[in-house]
């Protein structure tokens, strides 16, 4: 049998991973990327990345990173797989710092370790203040090395159009779309591995890129791919709000020292650092005193919702609250922070030193993602995911710095496990099924250009990201999430009639977009009706009229399956493993 | 400030068609960058005239001046789309209209974007990786003091924008210069503990055709970089590095 060929999607921190462990382990690899991989969206991932290293003395142990990660994921994450991601994280530290990270150290030239949210041990390792750039660029700097030695074919600016399934409904490779020509075609592979990431453009504005459109998980799950806990959302406390995107606000600036405030007086006059300690609202220090401004995310994003829209103090009535760090010295603020203050000073034009930055929540990630098994393999054969595309680490709320950890440890399982499964394959039957994925595809583009309606798809976009955010976000309510699903659907209904401004076949970004927005609708229905379904709160799932956590009937995976016949999502719950921590309740207000 | 933008871009359709001008007239809302105004554009693809055009293609992705997509020139100047604000173009220039153009050192794709692949293959020649034995578990890597963490992560944080080629004088088809990022690229690497084991590949790869003695000195490099990395003296640094690799080959091979 000859070598087995593996395709690998999406060149951030998974996708760099996979590709590394196959190429070393003497596998072949082509790489797809809509982007060149070094421009992809991991690069913005800011504080840092865990690993219970216990370099501080606290006593910090890797059972301690396990067991706040099911806790922060509010007992919805399978154990298993999180207490080897855990176990496996010191190593991958040090395997980064040997690829030349150049990660913050201590005086005796020891990694440097921060305090991140949900836990109590500085268990973040960090560079700067743009952790995710330096990690993204050392794996790209090791696949090149692979792609020189012939090892890695990257494919740069082709997108994922769908899988190729043969009969039997196994995969056999990829149909993609090259974005300069337009050229679509087939390309065959034993197995293929997702890494695709977030979703964030389903809701418009949120901190994601430009390609986190999720376009390739609701291509797959329209294939017959399940698609898990899609519901459940994350919305990062500290953005800065924009015109064109919510940009990120680091968590490692709380860890740093930062103190989230308002002022106590809604009619406040004065310029904040005038304003004396007394007459200042430390909201979260006040409500949470153990864990104070690192209260996990989906806390302190109800905290500020609650204090703009409850107690009607955001800044001068607006949706914002400040996020302080005027109190550290400016030496320190430039060592640890200095990329994430440039960004606010670049895009606000005050300098964080001086002023109190305003922040407001904003989309962030999503913790639902491709179902797959403990080696990463979703329900179809011959289809691997890691990282944000796929489900299984975060439960219903990813604690800060484990995310860079969960690509990296997803993409070190499913590059190997690809390879092995590779090897194992019988030969496709026919050709595999690639002249009718090709057929399919090719209709749907003709399709596309010459349809003559009248719908602007980026108008359709903006409708999508104002009801997502509106009704799905912070705080849900049954009646908005069916007004949110009735909308999709009439969206999808005038999708019919899209006219692409420009039907030219070079370069044409709108076509490429107008075949995402489709996808981002079908997916936008996974996430609103499993939403709707899920009467109860848990983690970053907040419904006011179901206010607490029901294990009996909601300690459930949600599994959700394209039904053709409906065009709609079926849904079906399914056991999480709790084999190794109890379930207990889940309350960072408690002092002890 | 006003409240329409007008904005002028020059468009081309494909590699080989000529470029031509079009102008826009869009409405303003604070803290607008450019990347939202051609958003704006798509949202309603037709001109100052009137008449309906394609929506602008460019290429962006993250939107916080990390990703390094989005270079173009903005009145003529090389920087990054996402980051320039409308507001600001408007204090440079008041009552002029925007002007945007393609990076002019690259082939053009189509309108704003070009083809920087060159760089990534430049990143190639001089090895700038850490050739470690494997990602099996080998421990810590060796010790590193803060001063030689701080002396590298500026260096680190090229986002491969290219702008240092852009505006550098020596960067064009007679020189086959290799641009200020990938000798600050080479320099990273040979001041990793590690990574240094490759320096005299790294030199040797920098002292050739289009090398680092292609260099004028004018430091535009420097000036332009969006994330003010060390240009001028990664290159002064690494050129006498290499300089010196070459003197002890001419006597040692």
């Amino acid at each position: 049998m000859s070598a087995p060929r593996i395709i690998v999607i999406g060149g951030g921190l998974a996708g760099l991973s996979a590709v590394i462990k196959i190429a070393e382990a003497g596998g072949t690899v082509d790489l797809f990327s809509i982007v060149p991989v070094k421009r992809s969206h991991s690069v913005c991932a800011q504080g840092g990345i865990n690993a219970a290293k216990d370099l501080k003395g606290e006593g910090d142990t890797v059972y301690k990173h396990f067991d706040d990660t099911v806790y922060g994921g509010d007992f919805l994450a399978n154990q298993t797989p999180v207490r080897d991601m855990t176990a496996r994280a010191p190593a991958i530290i040090d395997l980064l710092d040997r690829m030349g990270v150049p990660f913050n150290r201590t005086h005796e030239g020891l990694l440097d370790f921060r305090r991140f949210g949900g836990t109590l041990y500085q268990r973040t390792a960090f560079a700067g203040a743009t952790t995710g750039q330096q990690l993204l660029y050392a794996l790209d700097e090791q696949v090149r090395r692979y792609e020189a030695a012939g090892h890695v074919t990257k494919y740069e600016g082709w997108e994922f159009l769908s899988a190729v399934l043969d009969a039997n409904g196994v995969c056999r490779g990829i149909c993609a779309l090259n974005l300069r020509t337009m050229e679509t075609r087939t390309f065959p592979a034993d197995a293929i591995i997702v890494c695709t990431g977030g979703i964030g453009a389903i809701f418009g504005k949120s901190t994601n890129s430009v390609v986190c459109t999720g376009s390739a998980q609701s291509a797959l799950y329209q294939q017959g791919a399940v698609y898990a806990n899609g519901e459940f959302i994350q919305v990062h406390p500290t953005c800065i709000p924009g015109d064109d995107k919510l940009r990120l606000m680091s968590e490692s600036a709380r860890g740093e020292g930062g103190r989230v405030w308002v002022p106590r007086d809604k009619n406040e006059k004065r310029v904040a650092r005038s304003i004396p300690e007394a007459d200042r609202f430390y909201f979260l220090e006040e409500w949470y005193p153990k864990y104070g401004n690192l209260v996990p995310r989906d806390i302190a994003t109800r905290a500020i919702h609650r204090v703009v829209y409850e107690l009607g103090l955001g800044l001068d009535g607006q949706p914002m609250v400040y996020l302080d760090l005027t109190h550290i010295d400016r030496e320190t603020l430039n060592r640890k922070l200095e990329g994430i203050l440039e960004i606010y000073e670049k895009f606000v034009g005050d300098d964080p030193r001086d002023v109190p930055m305003k922040i407001f929540p904003g989309m962030h990630y999503t913790m639902g993602g491709l179902w797959v098994d403990f080696n990463q393999h979703t329900n179809v054969p011959g289809i691997f995911a890691a990282g944000e595309a796929d489900y299984s680490i975060h439960g219903a709320n990813r604690l800060g710095a484990n995310s860079l950890l969960s690509c990296i440890n997803g993409g070190f399982l499913a590059g190997p496990n690809a390879l092995a499964y590779a090897k194992s394959l019988s030969a496709a039957p026919g050709d595999g099924g690639h002249a009718a994925e090709l057929k399919r595809q090719q209709e749907k583009n003709a399709a596309l250009l010459s349809n003559p309606g009248t719908e602007n798809p980026f108008k359709l976009w903006r409708e999508l990201g104002d009801t997502m955010t509106k009704h799905a976000t912070i705080i849900r309510y049954n009646s908005g999430l069916e007004e949110a699903d009735a909308k999709i659907v009439e969206l999808l209904d005038r999708y019919k009639n899209v006219n692409l401004s420009d039907k030219t076949q070079w370069a044409n970004t709108s076509f490429a977009f107008a075949r995402q927005l489709q996808n981002m609708l079908h997916l936008a229905r996974v996430i609103v009706q499993g939403a709707r379904l899920r009467d109860e709160s848990r983690g970053a799932h907040y419904k006011p009229d179901f206010p607490d956590r029901n294990d009996p009937q909601f300690l459930k995976t949600t599994k959700a399956t394209y039904n053709p016949t409906t065009n709609a999502p079926a849904f079906s719950y399914a056991e999480v493993d709790t084999t190794l921590i109890p379930p207990r309740p889940r309350h960072y207000d408690a002092t002890a | 400030m006003p409240s329409t933008i007008h904005v002028e871009i020059l468009r081309q359709s494909t590699p080989d068609d000529a470029a031509r001008t079009e102008r826009f007239a869009i409405p303003y809302r604070p803290n607008m960058n450019i990347t939202s105004v051609l958003g704006e554009i798509a949202l309603n693809p037709i001109t100052a005239d009137g008449a309906p055009t394609t929506p602008i293609t460019y290429d962006s992705n993250c939107l916080e001046e990390i990703c390094g997509s989005c270079a173009m020139l903005i009145n003529g100047r090389a920087r990054m789309a996402c980051s320039t604000l409308v507001d600001t173009l408007q204090k440079e220039h008041p009552d002029k209209p925007i002007r945007l153009a393609p990076l002019s050192k690259f082939p053009v794709v189509r309108d704003l974007a070009v083809d920087r692949a060159v760089l990534f293959e430049n990143l190639k020649v001089v090895k700038a990786w850490v050739p470690i034995d494997g990602t099996y578990d080998l421990g810590p890597g060796p010790r590193q003091f803060p001063q030689t963490q701080e002396a590298r992560y500026p260096l680190s944080n090229c986002i491969s924008c290219t702008i240092c080629m852009e505006v550098c004088p020596q960067f064009n088809d007679q020189t086959n210069f290799v641009g200020a990022a990938t000798i600050a690229q080479a320099r990273l690497f040979n001041m990793d503990p590690a990574g240094s084991v490759l320096k005299q590949d790294r030199l040797r790869a920098l002292a050739g055709d289009g090398g680092i003695q292609e260099c004028g000195f004018a430091q535009n490099c420097v000036e332009a970089c969006p994330k003010l990395l060390p240009l001028a003296e990664s290159i002064s640094i690494t050129g006498r590095d290499a300089m010196l690799q070459q003197l002890k080959d001419l006597f040692t091979r």
